[in-house]
């Protein structure tokens, strides 16, 4: 059992261990590698001098901000084109030209429109947010059983009651595994747009310690990014687990 | 289709006619600054002008370019490495977990190492592209070997096929649905990527397309620029469905 459990973690040990014992014996230096001793030390003076976590503050504010207005906005969009079929073929042409656009191509549009900073960046966020948000919705809301349409009808609810009352409820599930992957797309777009160009966060922290030659602070983000996203996705696994039981989870293929 | 389909699609066409004539008129009306919006009568002309001058054709052939060649590149790794990792269960249980701990990692947080190691070059947007892509074409791999009906696997067993054998005629056709919608996954993450490396190392693309266009205010240019590049998701992902309709046509018909 004991086995079982350190099985996962022997590939990545036994290859850090490697790779340092190789930095060590054959003395390197190096623009773009760092033994993962020095990462570890670089990681950790950056995490006591406060930017690591100055930078992670602001990409995730920017990404929770984009996360939070772009599945406000699929999530309305998506119940209206799920309840109602006419609207939703009324508005298939407009959806599907402007879907496909990489968010990234908005990068310069919002850069003349709005400047460097949060603004631009939670823009971006949110525009990547909705797709995912809005066809999950959509097609989580026309699953919906038909007799509790039904039954709405002849309780003769009202339209917001009939939403608020039964189709939120019933959709709640697969919409919040729609959230799920939204958040993890709001980090990779934040991260993204602050590599490309926007000078904060730990994207604009990353390429800093790139273009100063420190390998180690650089590789250290990078671990550290990859620390941000898992712990990321493993809260919102376990917040689906509790909210909705493992049922949620299996209708759920990545 | 039949014929109440077709009258849907013209409304649904209409409306986004509608849409575009809105957006036709607040630039008319300069309810917004001409500077950040150019209406579509513009944006169309900046198209057809970049066209005719062959400015705008190269760009695009650049980002197809850097898209296709990293996107062939990680469909190759990506389904060999998966049928490596995911036809032997020892690999399984020592190396998928490693994986799943990378897979929500931001790829584009490998794009400062890529520059340390290999510069501003077109290698280092082609490492890039192929690492971002390879991603869900693995990993689709590697959960499409491990679904594979186990009573396949003993009739080779009792066959004594080779393990070549084994993957070539029976994990590969079993696991092709989830890799093909792995590598259609992947083909936007290719675009994403060619653009931010175009950005960024200013290599021949859409990407230094827009971005100067942006720093000179010319946003007609821009808007073409944009328009091209969601032409673009629009059309490989319509490509690769339609591939992926033929190639899979079998199992459909199996059922």
């Amino acid at each position: 059992m004991s086995l079982d459990r350190a099985r996962p973690l022997l590939l990545p040990l036994a290859l850090m261990l490697a790779f340092e014992l190789w930095a060590r014996l054959t003395q390197l230096q190096s623009d773009s590698l760092a033994p993962p001793s020095a990462i570890l030390a670089a990681l950790a003076a950056a995490l006591a001098d406060l930017s690591i976590p100055i930078a992670t503050r602001d990409t995730l504010f920017a990404a929770f901000a984009g996360l939070a207005i772009g599945s406000a906005i699929g999530l309305s969009l998506g119940i209206a084109f799920g309840i109602s079929r006419p609207i939703d073929r009324l508005m298939e042409v407009t959806v599907e030209a402007i879907r496909p656009i990489p968010s990234i191509a908005l990068l310069p549009i919002a850069l003349i429109a709005l400047g460097f900073g949060y603004r631009m960046e939670i823009v971006i966020v949110a525009f990547a947010c909705i797709w995912p948000m809005l066809i999950m919705t959509r097609s989580a809301v026309r699953s919906i059983e038909p007799r509790l349409i039904e039954v709405s009808r002849a309780l003769r609810l009202s339209a917001t009651q009939r939403i608020a009352k039964i189709v939120i409820p019933a959709a709640l599930p697969r919409i919040f595994v729609a959230f799920r992957l939204s958040a993890g797309i709001a980090l990779i777009v934040a991260v993204t747009v602050e590599i490309a160009i926007n000078p904060i966060g730990l994207g604009a922290g990353i390429m800093l310690a790139q273009q100063a030659l420190r390998a180690d602070l650089m590789l250290a983000y990078l671990l550290w990014i990859g620390v941000i996203g898992y712990a990321l996705n493993m809260l919102l696994i376990a917040a689906q687990r509790r909210l909705f039981g493992r049922a949620a989870l299996a209708g759920d293929n990545p | 289709m039949n014929r109440a389909a077709i009258l849907w699609r013209v409304a649904s066409i209409l409306v986004a006619a509608g849409f575009i004539a809105a957006w036709q008129l607040i630039a008319n009306l300069r309810l917004v600054s001409p500077v950040f919006l150019p209406g579509p009568d513009r944006a169309w002309a900046a198209l057809v002008r970049g066209f005719s001058s062959g400015d705008l054709a190269s760009k695009l052939i650049g980002t197809l370019e850097h898209m296709a060649y990293g996107w062939l590149a990680a469909s190759i790794a990506g389904i060999a490495l998966g049928a490596l990792i995911g036809s032997s269960r020892m690999m399984r249980a020592y190396v998928a977990p490693s994986l799943e701990f990378l897979r929500p990692l931001p790829v584009s947080a490998i794009i400062p190492v890529a520059i340390a190691m290999l510069g501003l070059t077109q290698g280092m947007a082609l490492f890039v592209i192929a690492f971002g892509a390879i991603w869900p074409i693995m990993l689709a791999t590697i959960h499409g070997f491990a679904a594979v009906e186990p009573r396949l696997y003993e009739v080779a067993r009792s066959l004594q096929m080779s393990r070549a054998a084994v993957i070539g005629r029976i994990a590969l056709p079993s696991a092709l649905p989830d890799i093909l919608a792995g590598m259609r996954l992947s083909l936007t993450v290719a675009l994403i990527l060619s653009v931010v490396c175009e950005i960024l190392a200013g290599l021949d693309g859409l990407g230094q397309w827009v971005l100067l266009s942006a720093r000179a205010f010319r946003s007609a240019d821009l808007f073409a620029g944009v328009i091209l590049l969601g032409a673009t998701g629009y059309l490989t992902s319509i490509a690769v469905s339609l591939v992926e309709q033929r190639l899979l046509a079998w199992q459909t018909a199996a059922r």
